[in-house]
């Protein structure tokens, strides 16, 4: 099992950065790596189980489930179904916890899953440097802004 | 029952913050509140149902029981036996994380207790303000102060002071070419007295790291091995007996012994020297070895001034542009060889006036025509250059061998040079900065120089730490101009 990890501080409350990333359909909203996203058959975004199938920028299609959502932890735990990254077994958490000195959260975003020998070290960066930490930091500048 | 959550973000990184929580018996010596304490029967502070027995500021007593020691995560869960305070069925737990953006760390505390009646805000409170706000800041305090960093006097049990961190590093296994490089992950261990862990953002790459990597000093790279003279970062702790360092301080190291292709590196104090905050880290990590060595080539060696000639051979060359722009300044004629005219264009911008193009290390014909010879001749390229080197240097010249990319160099009779008055020089660096004083004066000299626009940066190739192997095929390559850096 491969896991990766990135964390962040982000100037805002956490009830105000997981307003922003709580719709599991929203991403095209705040990440920058995300082009288009729809909920496979008409479901509701928050409703445990649904399909989210989304474009990167880049062109790749991917499928991913939602398979927790909390509201009381801050935190969106999903699966790919389908993707042209080459990952099996792909589990992904994103969490805010609150700093309670300020207005502002800690997140994490964190992910564990296997792959073809040899390409760890590759999808480790594309996912932590690329993925996480490059959503992390649409966040940090979209709160900064205001 | 109560529960109450306070959390906060630490300007540190988390190997340093756990040390101190981790240590049951710490608190009395970062929170204010927290007058004396012991652990009962002796036992060590990490034992996990160990008892610390404390006493506060304010006289209450109070007894606590480790039940959670995690150094996987970073978890410590504690509660209170018996107390002159009315917190009953107290459980308290403290959780770091790391912040990977920024090598900082998030600190959770919480805990669930119980109080008679009519108590429970009061009790709140102090726990919330007096226990766990206070404790923030004391503990901030105390880092900033370093004294965690002093060692562990004072406290009941020898505590590790800081544990090994992950460093990524580059590492060799066998000599060989550039793919022999492989990205690996290691530890860098917590300083020892006299020693300091740097995180390395940018590590220097040189000509010699290919000597090293080639076997042809095994001496000084025993396999597998990590290459690497050079790098700037900030230090992340320091060990017993340092002084004059402290944690989050910028820094450069140039080392005697090869380990510098990595994330975390922990060395002598005296291979380390402060950053000014006009220096950034790529070009600390660029000038450090080359600028030290155009130092001492053009001062120590070449007593280079007004109306000395010069020849630098690889003038567009991470060494080369150092030595031909700090040569210009002090007055010198100053040509040079490269292998492009591309490379003949930056040579110029950077005080190389008499650029000579020549890819089969053909020179010393126009040398002798133009300028009748040249007093010094810096040289990195080894056997291939020899005999033209003989041949462009004026009387009394000056030979200074920096280096043998071309092949090691043959034999110099006494006869070859006799013929001329020529002088040889086969510096090794390494000489020069001996002594952290001497380390010390000559990268304040390559600052100030960069500082106020004597010396001009070289252009920087940036290569991921992970990506050394490229890096290597790069500088090889002769293709590349100015400096090459690892960025970790």
């Amino acid at each position: 099992m491969i896991r990766v990890y990135v964390s962040s501080v982000i100037d805002a409350s956490a009830d105000t950065v997981w307003s922003r990333i709580r719709d599991f359909n929203g991403m095209p909203l705040w990440h920058p790596g995300i082009a288009d996203s729809r909920i496979e058959n008409g479901e509701a975004s928050d409703r445990v189980g649904c399909i989210r199938h989304f474009h990167t920028r880049d062109g790749g299609t991917i499928r991913e489930r939602l398979l927790a959502l909390s509201d009381y932890d801050y935190q969106c735990v999903y699966e790919i179904l389908e993707s042209p990254m080459g990952v099996e077994h792909y589990v992904a958490t994103i969490k805010l916890t609150p700093v309670t000195d300020g207005a502002r959260c800690f997140a994490e975003w964190s992910a564990e899953f296997e792959c073809a020998e040899g390409r760890e070290r590759e999808l480790v960066e594309t996912i932590g440097d690329g993925v996480f930490q490059g959503g992390f930091d649409a966040l940090k500048r979209h709160f900064a802004r205001r | 029952m109560q529960r109450v959550v306070r959390s906060t973000v630490i300007d540190a990184p988390i190997e340093r913050v756990w040390a101190v929580l981790r240590d049951f018996n710490s608190h009395h010596l970062w929170h204010d509140v927290v007058a004396e304490s012991r652990i009962e029967g002796g036992e060590r502070s990490d034992q996990v149902g160990c008892v610390r027995s404390f006493t506060l500021k304010d006289g209450h007593r109070i007894r606590e029981q480790l039940l959670t020691l995690s150094d996987s995560e970073h978890r410590s869960t504690y509660c209170i036996v018996d107390a002159t305070v009315a917190l009953q069925r107290y459980v308290a737990t403290v959780t770091l994380k790391p912040v990977t953006d920024g090598d900082r760390t998030f600190w959770h505390w919480e805990s669930t207790f119980a109080t008679p009646p009519g108590q429970e805000r009061a009790l709140a409170q102090m726990v919330a303000h007096d226990v766990y706000e206070a404790g923030f800041a004391n503990l901030r305090r105390y880092l900033a102060r370093g004294e965690d960093l002093r060692g562990p006097a004072g406290s009941a049990s020898a505590m590790p002071i800081g544990v090994a961190m992950p460093s990524r590093r580059a590492v060799v296994r066998r000599y060989g070419g550039p793919e022999v490089l492989e990205a690996d992950d290691g530890e860098a261990s917590a300083p020892a007295a006299g020693e300091v862990r740097i995180r390395q953002r940018a590590i220097g790459v040189n000509y010699f790291d290919v000597y090293l990597r080639k076997g042809w000093i095994p001496a000084l790279l025993p396999l597998p091995g990590v290459l690497g003279m050079e790098a700037a970062g900030s230090v992340v702790d320091v060990g017993a007996g340092v002084s004059g360092f402290l944690p989050g301080d910028r820094v450069a190291t140039l080392a005697a012994v090869p380990g510098a292709y990595c994330s975390v590196r922990t060395v002598p104090a005296d291979w380390v020297v402060r950053l000014p905050p006009e220096i950034e880290d790529d070009v600390a990590a660029a000038t450090l070895l080359k600028g030290i060595t155009a130092d001492f080539v053009l001062r120590d060696l070449g007593r280079v001034g007004p109306g000395k000639r010069i020849l630098v051979h690889a003038a567009a060359g991470g060494v080369g542009l150092l030595v031909c722009n700090w040569a210009r300044r002090l007055g010198a004629t100053v040509i040079g060889t490269v292998s492009s005219e591309e490379k003949a264009r930056v040579a110029r911008a950077y005080g190389c006036e008499h650029p000579i193009v020549t890819r089969e290390h053909k020179f010393a014909d126009a040398v002798q025509r133009q300028f009748d010879g040249v007093d010094v001749l810096v040289d990195g390229i080894g056997d291939a250059a020899r005999d033209e080197n003989f041949a462009a240097l004026a009387r009394r010249g000056h030979w200074i061998s920096l280096g043998q990319a071309s092949g090691a160099l043959q034999s110099i009779s006494s006869d070859e040079l006799v013929a001329k008055s020529i002088t040889f020089s086969r510096p090794a660096v390494f000489d020069y900065v001996a002594t952290h004083a001497s380390l010390a004066e000559r990268a304040r000299r390559v600052w100030d120089a960069l500082a106020d626009g004597t010396l001009r940066a070289p252009p920087i190739e940036r290569h991921a730490l992970g990506a050394a192997a490229e890096a290597h095929a790069r500088l090889e390559s002769r293709r590349t101009t100015g400096a090459l850096v690892l960025v970790a």
